[in-house]
């Protein structure tokens, strides 16, 4: 079909409004998205790969990096190992309050995240209602790293449910009738068998988890504490740069996380192509 | 009769062999005992009782909501049935659970594990075994190498189930239920997702290594063509319940009961009277014999290569051609009983039929009657 | 499929012949054990807390935090925001969708990647590109203060940084379902002798209306909640640019803590409504949006 209209913009169609609809999809997202975007990529670049190095560089941005990359990392993991249990009870199981319970789970996606943040807040402080349960042991959550890590876990936990909800969903029974059939126990049969299947799925969660979490700011900041090198997110420093009037450095940092954020979406990306490319049915 | 008996038989260490494989002396034979399955309150399987020599190949056959597949699943011991026994080699098979079982399965989906390749899904089922039984890897190579040769796949042991044919990923599914030495090899429609060519090369594949193996080997198809052609015998089912059991010749030419003639081939079935040893058609009487039939009404079966076309006569059955075309190699003819609604079909050799038109008589070589239900 | 296994059912013949697709009894109890608790823990002890605290100072105090004029402002503008950036997403997701489902082009999956971009970005980042390109430094700064125009700082940001975010919701839902469905409905209706615009309003958007509500449904609650993003461009001025998250942030920094949570509150009914909609949507028409649950 395509042969002799090599140089069509379109496949020749019946149907009208191509132009149109293109045009308009193409100018909106110019404007909205990839212009603002451009911008950030030229300021970016006026800075000089030195100066930009530089603020990158220093002890201070470095250390919110690294406190937003890793407990990013870490709450994303952690919602791997209860997204998947949830996931697997919602749909394997039944249970009085399962389809609540299922509904719950969009909470995330649905309530605002200055919401979630005070609410957080208000329950792990010492004198909420489980910050008083674990202060006797000296466990503090609010205004340290671990809130930080509580209100990541918060905004990921449906990224994973969802992602692995379908595919389990869908699973054949037959697969597990055969893998029980050639003589594995059932622990065998969920854990070389179910879970390496189910693996691709648990990666884009985790992938999806951890790239909200990276870039999360209104659930943060609230519990957070928000103290440098310690519980400082990198966008709470970015918006500190800008409340400063110091735009260089506020671009440095959000182009620095984009970069590793999209760099780690990538990795996840190939790899997850790599196994859809030899396990696809 | 102790189970327990089997299962420390199971137990390796108590093996006499010692060797890296541990395997079933022999494959067993199988005797269902009036087995019942309900489904909440659906039954699905009322009483069946079969018996299954070692060795043997056995089809079951029968249209969907038949049982056949209730009953494959309960021998592997993936349903349990609601009551009655199964037996292997006389040892009861319902206390074993399904990893203890050892029967070999083979899905109509395959199931094959698709993030493991086909090497690894062949020596899964020995992966998988405790840790006093399993063999050592170098030895789980071997014998899955060995198999994959068997079923004819060498050289594509690196390959990923996704990058099979349908043919390939069947006989993967093959060699993996066989490599735990299965003491029974159960087939779900194996061969239901393949097409029209490929059935019938695979159909021949699988009686030779049937030949080659021995296994008792318990095939569910609803196509009649394969399970006349495969099995040693043939197991028709129908509504929870065994219609017949019986060798292909049996069931083809012997049908037992109305289900299995028109099940089982072609056929064409007319309701008659049976008056005092006479065949009655409405108010004419037909050549034919009603043996032991009891009088009353009765339907008479027959298949499209056994009708002759006769004379007119007062012994025949009077038709009026309706159509006629080809049939393979054969003209088939469609006939409507003359006065009456019911339609014939007869089959006729390919040259005879162009001289055959309007009314005419017909007459049942080979036919069964029975007497009309209810 | 509804065989997965119901908890209180055990086979009498004990667990030797139990079901090989599911685990043990105690295993299934504990499982759902954890992830009850996990859920009760993460998500539903949070909202509870923010009803609770809301009218911890009792419904009086309650009602004249939400009525006094500073909250009925910030709910304005929430509203206002909202009622601009859904429908100008709306729109967006329609000539996107249309676009990519209904033709052939080079660049389209690109395209597709592209429309995804801003889940992928930080909310503080995108009010960040807003103001390098419109604040009083920023590349269009100086024109829009010599024109007296003022976008960052003011609801015009608000609104563009609220887009920005908002930007995917629509397009997402409606995308993959018109790509399953083709284009034989149009050209159907198309060869009967309809006009493009009326193939589209009587034949492509009757068959996408429940995704399409379901898009607009999440759009809008993220375009009410969304903090971070308008946090940045907002500038903060009581009365004037603050949307309802803002004037909880601002509450809760003042210690006015009753306050903030009743402000909170209306939030979170919002997103209450917004599952049981979205629920009710999946329940009734999961043919109709299933595409979009895919991923």
């Amino acid at each position: 079909m395509a042969g002799g209209h090599g140089l069509a913009l379109k496949r020749p169609s019946a149907i009208p409004g191509f132009g149109l609809a293109l045009g308009f999809t193409l100018t909106y997202l110019s404007l909205i998205v990839l212009i603002p975007l451009a911008a950030l990529m030229f300021k970016t670049a006026s800075l000089g790969f030195s100066g930009f190095w530089e603020i990158v560089t220093a002890p201070r941005t470095l250390a919110a990096l690294r406190v937003s990359f890793v407990i990013s990392f870490i709450a994303a993991s952690i919602n791997v190992v209860f997204g998947v249990i949830v996931a697997w009870v919602l749909i394997r199981y039944r249970f009085p309050g399962r389809r609540l319970l299922d509904a719950f789970v969009d909470l995330p996606f649905a309530l605002p995240t200055a919401v979630a943040g005070i609410a957080l807040t208000a329950i792990y402080a010492r004198n909420g209602w489980l910050g008083a349960l674990l202060d006797p042991f000296g466990i503090k959550i609010a205004y340290t790293p671990w809130g930080i890590g509580v209100a990541l876990v918060f905004i990921g936990l449906p990224f994973v449910v969802r992602t692995v909800q379908p595919v389990l969903e869908d699973f054949e029974r037959e697969i597990e009738e055969a893998a029980a059939s050639l003589g594995a126990s059932r622990r065998q049969t969920v854990f070389r068998v179910m879970l390496p299947a189910l693996m691709p799925a648990i990666l884009t969660g985790f992938a999806l988890a951890f790239a909200r979490a990276v870039g999360e700011y209104g659930s943060v900041i609230f519990i957070a504490g928000n103290i440098p090198f310690v519980s400082e997110i990198a966008p709470l420093l970015i918006v500190i740069r800008l409340e400063e009037f110091n735009y260089a450095q506020a671009t440095a940092i959000a182009a620095a996380m984009l970069m590793i954020a999209f760099t780690v979406i990538f990795l996840i990306n190939l790899i997850q192509a790599w196994q859809r490319r030899r396990f696809a049915p | 009769m102790d189970a327990r008996v089997l299962i420390e038989g199971n137990d390796p260490v108590a093996l006499p062999d010692g060797g890296p494989l541990p395997h079933w002396d022999k494959t067993v034979d199988v005797s269902v005992e009036t087995v019942v399955k309900t489904f909440g309150t659906t039954p699905a399987l009322h009483g069946v009782s079969l018996d299954i020599a070692a060795g043997e190949l056995v089809a079951l056959l029968g249209p969907s909501g038949s049982g056949k597949t209730t009953l494959l699943r309960i021998l592997a011991g993936l349903d349990v049935p609601t009551s009655g026994r199964v037996l292997f080699d006389g040892e009861d098979a319902l206390k074993l659970t399904v990893p203890e079982r050892n029967v070999g399965l083979v899905f109509q989906s395959y199931a094959l594990f698709r993030h493991m390749t086909v090497l690894e899904n062949i020596g899964f089922g020995l992966h998988v075994r405790p840790w006093s039984r399993r063999p050592r890897r170098r030895d789980i190579r071997r014998r899955a190498l060995e198999l994959l040769d068997l079923v004819q796949l060498s050289g594509l042991e690196k390959r990923y189930p996704s990058q099979l044919s349908g043919g390939q990923r069947q006989r993967v599914a093959f060699a993996r239920a066989l490599a735990i030495e299965p003491r029974v090899l159960l087939l779900d429609e194996p061969f239901g997702a393949l097409d029209a060519k490929v059935r019938r090369e695979l159909r021949r594949w699988l009686r030779e290594i049937h030949d080659k193996t021995g296994h008792t080997t318990v095939f569910v198809t609803h196509d009649q063509e394969e399970a006349l052609e495969l099995a040693d015998r043939v197991v028709v089912m129908s509504e929870g319940r065994i219609e017949q059991v019986g060798t292909p010749d049996e069931i083809y030419d012997r049908p037992n009961s109305p289900f299995v003639f028109s099940f089982i081939g072609e056929s064409s079935g007319l309701p008659v009277r049976v008056e005092g040893g006479g065949v009655w058609l409405d108010e004419r009487p037909l050549d034919l014999a009603a043996g032991d039939t009891p009088d009353g009404p009765a339907t008479l079966f027959f298949r499209p290569h056994d009708v002759e076309i006769g004379h007119e006569s007062a012994g025949a059955i009077p038709v009026v051609v309706q159509g006629l075309r080809r049939h393979g190699g054969a003209r088939r003819l469609d006939l409507e009983i003359s006065g009456r609604r019911d339609r014939i079909e007869i089959d006729l050799p390919a040259g005879d039929w162009l001289n055959v038109s309007g009314r005419i008589s017909v007459r049942p070589r080979r036919y069964r009657l029975f007497p009309a239900s209810g | 499929m509804s065989d997965a296994i119901p908890l209180d059912l055990d086979f009498a013949t004990g667990d030797r012949a139990r079901s090989v697709t599911t685990e043990r009894r105690p295993v299934r109890i504990a499982l759902i054990l954890i992830a009850v608790a996990f859920l009760t823990l993460f998500l539903l002890l949070p909202l509870f807390a923010v009803f609770l605290e809301a009218v911890r100072a009792g419904f009086g105090s309650y009602w004249s935090a939400i009525s006094e004029p500073d909250a009925i402002a910030a709910m304005k503008l929430t509203l206002m925001v909202a009622a601009i950036a859904v429908p100008a997403n709306l729109i967006f997701g329609l000539a996107a969708s249309w676009a990519i489902a209904k033709f052939e082009f080079p660049g389209k999956s690109v395209l597709n990647t592209l429309i995804d971009l801003p889940f992928s970005v930080s909310p503080v980042i995108s009010g960040l590109v807003y103001v390098l390109l419109f604040g009083l430094q920023g590349y269009f700064g100086p024109y829009l203060q010599s024109h007296g125009i003022q976008i960052i700082f003011a609801v015009p940001g608000i609104v563009l940084a609220t887009i920005f975010v908002t930007f995917p919701f629509v397009a997402r839902e409606l995308v993959p379902l018109m790509q399953e469905q083709g284009t034989q409905d149009e050209e159907a209706a198309l060869s009967l002798g309809a006009s493009g615009l009326k193939t589209f309003f009587l034949v492509t958007l009757p068959n996408v209306k429940w995704a399409l509500l379901y898009g607009v449904i999440l759009c809008n609650a993220r375009a009410m909640g969304e903090f971070g993003a308008v946090s940045v461009v907002s500038g903060h001025i009581r009365g004037k640019t603050n949307t309802m998250p803002l004037q909880v942030e601002i509450l809760y920094n003042e210690y006015n803590f009753a306050a903030a949570f009743a402000v909170a509150s209306l939030l979170a009914l919002l997103a209450l409504v917004t599952l049981v909609i979205k629920v009710a949507l999946e329940w009734r028409f999961t043919d109709q949006i299933a595409a979009s649950r895919r991923h």
